[in-house]
């Protein structure tokens, strides 16, 4: 098992492993999705309270959680990165960051589409529509880093080192945020008090949460191979790709 | 006494700058009351290869052991006996040249009184320019300020990248001059330079860094890059 | 180790005091951007008194990160940071001494400025105490985050303003109790314990954030 994981560890390996798992990941987000927006428009009974309106919430949920999660496995593989100097893992932690920073765009986006029906207006400073938006900036402060230098070994150091700050710093910013929010008692409706949910509805984001997942890893690791292909271009083994290519 | 061992060995280092390899597998050492110049083309490592032996940068492979120890686990002790002098002369245009030389020992925690630094500054040429804010002297005179703080700073290793530029034919010989006394007692240099310098009695270790070629080569090369 | 920290802090106060100017801008800049809050939004002194906190705190995140941004430029500028980064001391005092001077140099003032500017908001003396407070306490905060940002932009194109969009989010804790100590303060809820999450918050920064600007400055200094 160990000797899989540093085997993998190689770029030149990981390469080839991520080329062969991205269909079946893409391929399952495509079927889940297809079922969980059939289980979302077609079986899911309409809200008594919020009508139809609540339906994007199919998306809304997925998408928040997503980009959350994928923020700590960045903060993980920089972890890492720093910690063992493995070139992969400063990859895993770049191809991730536009997948987070789209979810995290697209959780305010279906945000708004729900505050509209809900509270009468596109965008309430809700604790939570204001820590997606606190996180989608912490998104655009690292890949804008990225941007910003040349050299990869300092880019891939210096983001990991944002990311760390940024994730020491997450939770503490979603509890000031919450904290401000009860402070001013601005929406009296909230979100996480969702009426009781029926099986069907769960079960829809269930589906819906695994098509998000696996689209995300879907996603960076179509992105991984392209960093490890411009990373290692001077190799032999990808001069050796590129030629089969044309 | 100058000592026959080595106290800075280089062990197979690399380096690579962005996507290309500079130099690799690249072995030397240095004994006290030795000078090691290296040489090179431009482009070639030579100011990479001196920020890795100061620790600055990290090498790509290899190791640089000083008495013995990496220098990763060793830093402070290093930097104590070690002193560089870069491109950039690291002195702050805001102070007169006494002041950046009492800084500078200050950080470093050397004892260093006004009167020895006016004294170190004499011997360099600046007894004039002792109470002048740096931001008002020449370039020449700025690189003399650094070479001053070089010297109080009592280091037993000096790396120092073209250390000439910018100075007259006084300077030179200043150099030579401060470059023999160091290595006759026993300090070591490591050194780049495109100037001509006259170092007789000096036990010089030269080190190419990057191949040797021909000007037609050369040429050919840099197209091909 | 302590005397290597003070020695880092006198230098920044003694080169601060030899370069006014630079101080002074950081200074106007805070006046001004305050000063255009009742030229946007009206003269109402109820209202003024009810912005006086977040207007106060927001100006005080730009004006620290207009200086910040020059916090390790300068010395990388002329060469005096890698001699810094080669004295035989650790890294790590180096980025809390530095950002530590950054706070008495830039950030004691603000707050010294605050009451004169609270009271062109209207803000009645209690409130106007809470706001230096939450400046003494919040203010370090400013400077240890935004050394870190400093450090790991150091020598980019457009520095500057990649420095705020790195830094500002993480600022909003700070913001947000700085500010709701002195809103708490105005509707009588009492600012005890905004100003001990931001006391925690401070504490916090101050034990995580020079270590990691110290791991910033050796990978950009690289």
């Amino acid at each position: 098992m160990s000797i899989a994981i540093f085997k993998y560890a190689a770029p030149m390996n990981f390469y080839g492993l991520a080329g062969r798992l991205i269909p079946w990941f893409a391929w399952s987000s495509g079927i889940l999705t297809a079922i969980g927006l059939y289980l979302a428009f077609f079986v899911a009974p309409t809200d008594f309270q919020q009508g139809e309106a609540y339906r994007v919430i199919f998306l809304h949920v997925p998408a928040a959680w997503m980009s959350m999660f994928i923020y700590m496995v960045m903060a993980f593989w920089s972890a890492v990165g720093l910690a063992w100097n493995t070139r992969l893992s400063f990859m895993m932690s770049r191809a991730l960051a536009p997948t987070g920073a789209v979810f995290a765009f697209l959780s305010l986006w279906t945000g708004a589409l729900w505050g509209k029906p809900m509270w009468g207006a596109w965008w309430v400073w809700d604790a939570r529509l204001t820590s997606s938006l606190i996180l989608f900036f912490l998104y655009v402060g690292i890949m804008s880093l990225w941007s910003a230098i040349d050299d990869p070994r300092r880019g891939d150091k210096a983001g990991a080192l944002l990311t760390l700050i940024g994730a020491i710093n997450v939770p503490i910013i979603y509890f000031s945020v919450k904290w401000w929010n009860t402070l001013h008692q601005g929406s009296t409706i909230n979100m996480t008090k969702a009426p009781s949910m029926a099986a069907i509805m769960l079960a829809g984001m269930l589906v819906m949460v695994f098509a998000a997942w696996f689209y995300a890893i879907a996603a960076s690791l179509v992105r991984v191979r392209g960093i490890i292909l411009e990373r290692e271009r001077q190799t032999e083994w990808v001069a050796e790709i590129l030629e089969g290519k044309a | 006494m100058p000592d026959t061992a080595a106290v800075l060995t280089v062990h197979d280092l690399a380096c690579a700058r962005g996507e290309r390899t500079l130099f690799s597998d690249m072995n030397f050492q240095l004994c006290q009351g030795e000078l090691l110049l290296v040489q090179g083309g431009n482009g070639r490592g030579k100011t990479s290869l001196l920020r890795l032996l100061t620790g600055l940068s990290h090498p790509l492979a290899g190791e640089i052991r000083w008495r013995g120890e990496a220098l990763a686990d060793n830093r402070e002790q290093y930097h104590r006996e070690m002193a560089y002098l870069g491109h950039l002369n690291g002195i702050k245009d805001e102070l007169t040249p006494v002041e950046n030389l009492r800084l500078a020992a200050e950080l470093s925690r050397i004892p260093l009184s006004e009167q020895e630094a006016e004294r170190a500054l004499s011997d360099i040429g600046l007894a004039r320019c002792l109470d002048l804010p740096a931001r008002v002297l020449s370039f020449g005179q700025r690189r003399r300020v650094a070479l001053a703080s070089l010297v109080t700073a009592g280091a037993l290793l000096w790396i120092l990248d073209e250390p000439l530029t910018g100075l007259d034919i006084h300077g030179v010989a200043l150099i030579e001059g401060l470059l023999r006394d160091h290595v006759s007692r026993g300090g070591m240099v490591v050194m780049t330079t495109h100037q001509a310098l006259s170092l007789d009695g000096v036990r010089i270790v030269p080190l190419q860094v990057g191949p040797v070629l021909t000007k037609i080569e050369e040429e050919i090369e840099c197209c091909a890059s | 180790m302590l005397r290597f920290l003070i020695a880092v802090i006198r230098r920044d106060l003694r080169l601060a005091a030899r370069r006014k100017g630079d101080w002074m801008t950081s200074q106007f800049f805070f006046v001004m951007v305050v000063s255009m809050f009742p030229l946007g939004i009206g003269p109402d002194p109820v209202m003024l008194s009810k912005v006086a906190g977040g207007v106060l705190w927001v100006a005080a995140l730009l004006a620290s990160l207009l200086s910040l941004s020059r916090l390790f430029a300068d010395d990388h500028h002329d060469g005096s940071l890698e001699q810094m980064l080669l004295s035989p001391n650790p890294t790590v005092l180096l980025a809390l001494g530095k950002a530590l001077a950054h706070w008495l140099i830039y950030g004691i003032p603000l707050l010294l400025i605050a009451p004169v500017l609270g009271v062109q908001f209207s803000l009645p003396a209690d409130a106007i105490g809470v706001l230096m407070l939450s400046l003494l306490i919040g203010t370090p905060v400013l400077s240890l985050l935004g050394s870190v940002g400093a450090a790991l932009t150091l020598g980019l194109r457009g520095g500057g303003v990649l420095l705020t969009l790195l830094i500002l989010p993480l600022y909003v804790p700070a913001l947000i109790f700085g500010a709701g100590a002195v809103d708490a303060t105005l509707s009588g809820l009492g600012a005890e314990a905004n100003l001990s999450l931001l006391a925690a918050f401070m504490v916090m920064t101050l034990l995580v954030s020079p270590w990691v600007a110290a791991a910033a400055l050796k990978v950009s200094i690289e």
